[in-house]
């Protein structure tokens, strides 16, 4: 342990002396970012520091709506390969190992390095960023929900066949009148990790607040950063409040019914 | 086959008989399936409106798909061309920051952790903002932290391994302090009662209990914080995505695709160390999704 701590110390470039000099600068970084906001001036003053406060919370929106498509789609194509990649209803080996591959590739490549190859492929703007995130999505809840679907009780599935239902058929009065409280919950966890997600993928040119957080910080304007930063951590804890609040609805939903 | 002849068989026993006699189990009223017709067709309302925002068409997908069928057509075969030993360097860079990073925030956030405890510091002020205040930093992503500490130390790994240390300290806070929220009491009571200080009981009551837990913990950290910090060079903090968003933005797609595979064996490789180090410390199989 401590020769690898040693070893990635001086591949890492620690220098304690830097961070010794630069931890004052740390703390006036953060105090230099406040407003200054003054008692006998108050309103006004908040007006200055929030001065496009209009402009951000259209920015904001725009990053929700990509976290919320990118979700929905994501959701959708891991719904269909979740199937493929689950033991109990594919029976060829060959199919599942192939969809299996698929999600943990879509899984792997950090999203900020699809949204890179998008943005040079479709240009700047919120569509990388939502393609970005549904690729991501789709290998992330598509394991998960075969993990839920390897985990059903095969009767219902079992009776459907019997009496003469097609695959469609069988998956959809089968396996998802058990399993759909399940994936909702899932999808809306990531949901949660996807508007995390896309406020950074704005700082490569995929749309949303990250643009304007990463020019600010770059170009130190510094009130700009500080209002920025609150009302995406203000977002944030709104969308996980939210979230939380459903899941917690849906999971009396099932047990209640 | 016999699926045909089932399916005949309830033809033969007349289907509309069946349908009239089990007609209330058959029919869901109107009100009971309004609820889930209404979250639809909310859901894609929303969703075309915003596709109709970002000015979305079937044309630029199109054409985006043409360019990016183009480029993949391009990466193969991944070579690195003369970078070979600069990408091994950067990929040796990006371990010792999610290393480094890691094991130092799981240090430095176990008193912290302590202290946002109930049963260790029953004061409730004290809970409180230790909580929000460790909810603070992990609201924030690793990245902008990234952005943040190389305004205070420069560009370099340094504020990679930083900025992995923030954003871990506050999530690791969180999750120590429910673990130790978990432990059993009566080894600490034990351990006082004995004669111990509140340090003893802390220290040989309430650790040997949480450690497998931390450990798998930290563990499981370490392997999502190398996917960190392949990317945390794309602002210039140090590591592989550095060459990786170059590389991107001077489209070299072999270069990249070599890139990407060199990443995607790193983080299989991590993921197969980090659970067999796991089974080793916890003695079960721990389940983890990321």
């Amino acid at each position: 342990m401590l020769v690898l701590t040693l070893l990635s110390g001086r591949v890492g470039e620690v220098d304690l002396a830097k961070l010794w000099t630069g931890l004052p600068r740390f703390a006036s970084y953060f105090y230099d970012i406040l407003p200054r906001l003054r008692s006998e001036t108050f309103i006004a003053d908040l007006s200055e520091w929030f001065w496009n406060l209009d402009g951000w919370l259209a920015l904001l929106l725009d990053t929700l709506l990509v976290a919320y498509v990118g979700t929905l789609a994501g959701a959708m194509a891991g719904f269909v390969l979740c199937f493929l990649a689950s033991a109990n209803l594919t029976r060829s080996a060959g199919v599942r190992f192939a969809a299996r591959r698929a999600l943990e590739f879509c899984r792997t490549v950090p999203e900020i390095v699809f949204a890179l190859m998008f943005v040079y492929a479709f240009g700047f703007g919120p569509l990388p960023g939502v393609l970005a995130i549904a690729i991501h999505t789709a290998g992330a809840l598509g394991k998960q929900f075969a993990e839920v679907v390897e985990n059903v009780d095969m009767n219902p599935v079992e009776g459907m066949v019997a009496s003469g239902a097609n695959y469609g058929e069988t998956i959809r009065f089968g396996v998802v009148p058990q399993v759909l409280s399940n994936f909702v919950s899932y999808s809306l966890l990531r949901f949660e990790i996807n508007v995390r997600g896309a406020t950074v993928l704005g700082f490569v040119g995929a749309g949303g607040i990250g643009k304007e957080l990463i020019s600010a910080i770059r170009q130190f304007y510094y009130a700009d950063v500080s209002a920025i930063l609150l009302i995406v951590i203000a977002t944030v804890f709104l969308i996980d409040w939210l979230t939380e609040l459903l899941r917690h609805r849906l999971l009396s939903l099932e047990s209640g019914g | 086959m016999r699926r045909t002849t089932t399916s005949q068989l309830l033809t033969d026993v007349d289907q509309t008989a069946l349908r009239l006699e089990y007609s209330k189990t058959l029919r869901v009223p109107l009100t009971r399936r309004l609820p889930t017709v209404g979250v639809v067709a909310v859901g894609t309302a929303l969703a075309v409106y915003a596709l109709w925002r970002f000015g979305f068409s079937l044309d630029k997908l199109v054409d985006g798909a043409g360019r990016l069928g183009t480029v993949v057509v391009l990466m193969v075969p991944p070579d690195p061309g003369n970078q070979l030993w600069n990408y091994m360097t950067a990929l040796g860079e990006t371990l010792a920051i999610a290393f480094l990073g890691t094991f130092v925030a799981a240090m430095l956030a176990l008193p912290v952790g302590a202290l946002a405890a109930k049963n260790v510091i029953a004061n409730r002020i004290v809970h409180f903002a230790s909580r929000r205040f460790l909810d603070s930093i992990r609201g924030i992503d690793t990245l902008i932290w990234a952005l943040i500490w190389i305004n205070v130390v420069g560009l370099g790994p340094f504020a990679g391994i930083l900025a992995i240390l923030t954003s871990d300290f506050g999530t690791f806070g969180k999750l120590f302090s429910e673990a130790i929220e978990a432990a059993d009491r009566k080894p600490v009571e034990g351990v006082v009662s004995a004669g111990g200080s509140g340090l003893h009981g802390f220290r040989f009551g309430v650790l040997p209990q949480v450690m497998p837990v931390l450990v798998s913990q930290v563990l499981y950290y370490f392997e999502s914080n190398v996917r960190s910090a392949t990317i945390i060079g794309i602002v210039g903090a140090g590591g592989i995505g550095l060459y990786l968003a170059n590389e991107i933005g001077q489209a070299e797609w072999q270069k990249v695709a070599f890139l990407i595979l060199m990443i995607l064996a790193t983080v299989a490789a991590i993921d197969w160390l980090s659970s067999r180090v796991r089974f080793a410390v916890i003695g079960g199989r721990g389940r983890n999704v990321d």
